[in-house]
């Protein structure tokens, strides 16, 4: 046989593909372990600390959130601000707060909201996306959703609409009846305030610019 | 003439192969059925509304993608361990005891997910209805009954690769389905946390379908090469690693193109950015590489001077063509266009994954599984040369043309949203709903049902053709 190159050796390339798929690997891990440092959820003291944490605790339901240009980023980023009432409080502890967004995550899931709409831009396509549901102008004081329901403030308007959606019809395409207890509306209005308070990197691009959320303190 | 591989009749192993693939076969038109009912509700809202509703419709449709693959996966394992390995697969008893497991665990999971569709706000929910997590919604009970049927099933291919003769199509294999049953791990359980659910969530996802799916399919290219054609073993193998090394090299550290929007730091952009830019590579070689064998070996025939194709099956092959094709172009082509994250910013969550989605899905996957059907049913009626029927040509046609269509109209219908609900209207509830009555997306609608239901039509004459085509008297014996 003649001299063979290593180029057409098989044992190279089996050893060259172990190699880059373990290098590969460990990098992911290593990875990981940075990235779950960053987004572990924060807590209370962070809040009243005014420590930014990517995915800040359960109490961000106790403030007023708002979605801001930041120029040094270069896109939007939510921004904690004063004091709001939810549902008509603003001292829910962090084991109150924490069982409500733990309701509200479960209800999520349990009501396969996914498969209709996008959470953080993932789901389904049939729906808007929820991200910053929270804070889409449709719900402020002045918006349609919030008249629509009769409601005096945006959680209780949402949750109203969680409940009853079929009653509230917005678009020829209806969300069904998925039997949302009024305790489980509450979690989900929650888990969607959370949400909208968790730093995407500036996803969605220009939301609600058309008037409200953006610079709506 | 290639023809060095057994047949079916008398193998074990190969009739448990016929078992997984007719399930899969089931499990794919349903697959199609309720993807049917979704398209319709895009264009009549009211269509089975709060009977079963798009949620439903959609759950099912994407997680009877997911389970008739498996099943094929698993059913192309069980049919080419004999012919590599020489030898029964060890432990085919426990084999056909699991798969019965297996089939009766998705038949429950199917019927709760249509007659109780939801349940109370709470654990048992999450444990007995589903889980709500888009592709891996089956619940807490069925994750670890897939996850036991996956361990005898892996248990079943090292066994039998340890005996006998160990090719290297088998040891990727082992290492391969090692790391898809492993990963499955890492969405089985619950956080209130979502950026730390969806982050090992796309653990599961993305790296079945961006890595471990792929080399698998490889994997089987490479057996088909050698099978169909006769190709070279030493070169196909050869490829195989280089493909491994790079489908592994882009694709697990591409993941991070999902990590651009969910919380996790920004660093994730350039990472994301720079792999994924590279996970079409892997799939042009590919398709260079099948393409390459085949004209090697029928130059080859050629030069003997008795022109006469060195395919002898010739429905699989085009669908193992189609595969490294439709791999290229529904996963590198398709994914590329929205991987970057200054295009992706606006194309995320809109119908350009849908439209990625469904070619990708279709040309990486669903085509090499239907070719290793085929491969089946020719090696279980002892057929040397088998050849396209009227069914097999019509449901190529078909089912690829099919598929095209949805794929574009998606795209078309993407554009609307990126243009209309996000760039100009940012990304609103308002936003959303202008772009969905835009003409260009209600119309896209209509033309995805036309292609959906021209798929399914395709579907019924391929199951027409695998069922009938090993008695038709057109094949060479």
């Amino acid at each position: 046989m003649a001299k063979t190159s290593v180029w057409s050796d098989n044992r190279f390339w089996q050893r060259s593909a172990a190699w880059i798929t373990g290098f590969s690997a460990v990098l992911l891990i290593w990875l990981t372990f940075d990235t779950a440092g960053q987004i572990s959820m924060g807590t209370d003291a962070d809040l009243q600390n005014g420590v930014t944490k990517r995915v800040p605790g359960p109490t961000v339901i106790n403030y007023k959130i708002s979605y801001e240009m930041s120029t040094a980023r270069g896109h939007e980023v939510p921004v904690i601000g004063e004091k709001e009432k939810f549902f008509g409080r603003d001292d829910w502890s962090e084991e109150e707060a924490g069982a409500l967004l733990h309701l509200g995550k479960l209800g999520s899931q349990v009501k396969n909201c996914m498969n209709c709409h996008t959470l953080l831009g993932n789901g389904a396509y049939y729906a808007p996306d929820l991200t910053k549901a929270w804070l889409d102008p449709a719900w402020q004081n002045d918006g349609t959703m919030q008249a629509m329901t009769g409601k005096d403030t945006k959680e209780e308007a949402m949750a109203e609409f969680l409940q009853h959606p079929s009653t509230y019809p917005t678009h020829a395409r209806m969300m069904p009846d998925l039997g949302i207890t009024a305790e489980e509306a509450k979690g989900i209005v929650a888990f969607l305030k959370h949400m909208s308070s968790i730093d995407t990197n500036g996803f969605p691009r220009n939301f609600g610019k058309i008037k409200g959320a953006v610079h709506g303190k | 003439m290639a023809s060095n591989h057994l047949t079916g009749i008398g193998s074990e192993s190969k009739q448990l192969a016929t078992w997984y693939f007719t399930f899969a076969a089931i499990i794919f038109g349903a697959q199609l059925l309720f993807g049917l009912v979704a398209a319709i509700q895009y264009v009549m809202p009211g269509f089975l509304f709060e009977l079963l509703d798009f949620s439903v419709a959609r759950m099912l449709h994407i997680n009877a993608l997911v389970v008739w693959m498996v099943f094929a996966m698993f059913g192309s394992v069980y049919w080419l361990l004999p012919d590599e390995t020489g030898i029964e697969t060890i432990g085919i008893k426990v084999g056909k005891l699991l798969y019965w497991v297996f089939v009766a665990a998705i038949v429950v999971v199917i019927l709760v997910y249509l007659f109780i569709q939801v349940g109370p706000a709470d654990e048992t929910s999450i444990w007995f209805i589903h889980e709500g997590r888009e592709y891996i919604e089956a619940p807490r009970w069925a994750d670890i009954g897939i996850v036991v049927v996956a361990l005898g099933f892996v248990a079943n291919l090292f066994l039998t690769g340890t005996t006998g003769n160990r090719s290297g199509i088998v040891t990727v294999l082992m290492a391969d389905m090692i790391a898809f049953a492993g990963l499955y791990l890492a969405g089985m359980f619950f956080t209130d946390n979502i950026s730390v659910d969806q982050y090992w969530w796309w653990w599961v996802i993305h790296l079945w379908v961006e890595a471990t799916w792929e080399v698998f399919v490889g994997a089987i290219a490479a057996y088909g090469l050698i099978t169909m054609i006769g190709a070279h073993r030493k070169v196909v193998e050869m490829w195989l690693w280089i493909e491994v090394a790079m489908l592994f090299g882009s694709g697990i550290l591409g993941i991070g193109h999902h990590y651009f929007w969910i919380g996790t730091p920004e660093y994730w952009w350039e990472i994301g950015a720079l792999f994924s830019a590279l996970e079409p590579l892997p799939l042009v070689a590919m398709f260079i590489h099948v393409l390459y064998d085949w004209g090697k070996t029928q130059g080859g025939q050629d030069a003997t001077g008795v022109e006469v194709s060195v395919i002898n099956n010739k429905p699989a092959f085009t669908w193992f063509v189609l595969n490294a094709f439709g791999n290229f172009l529904g996963a590198g082509i398709w994914g590329f266009f929205h991987t970057l994250p200054q295009v992706n910013l606006y194309t995320h969550g809109t119908q350009f994954t849908s439209a990625h989605g469904h070619l990708a899905f279709f040309g990486a996957y669903a085509t090499i599984l239907i070719g290793m059907m085929y491969i089946a049913v020719q090696g279980t009626n002892g057929i040397k040369v088998m050849k396209h029927t009227k069914s097999s040509l019509w449901a190529v046609s078909m089912i690829v043309g099919g598929v095209m269509g949805m794929t574009i109209a998606l795209t078309v219908a993407g554009y609307v949203q990126v243009l209309v609900s996000r760039a100009q209207m940012g990304a609103t509830w308002a936003g959303y709903f202008d772009g969905q009555s835009g003409m260009w997306f209600a119309q896209a609608m209509d033309w995805r049902l036309l292609m959906g239901a021209i798929t399914f039509l395709g579907f019924l004459f391929l199951v027409k053709d695998l069922l009938s085509t090993g008695k038709n008297p057109v094949h060479e014996r």
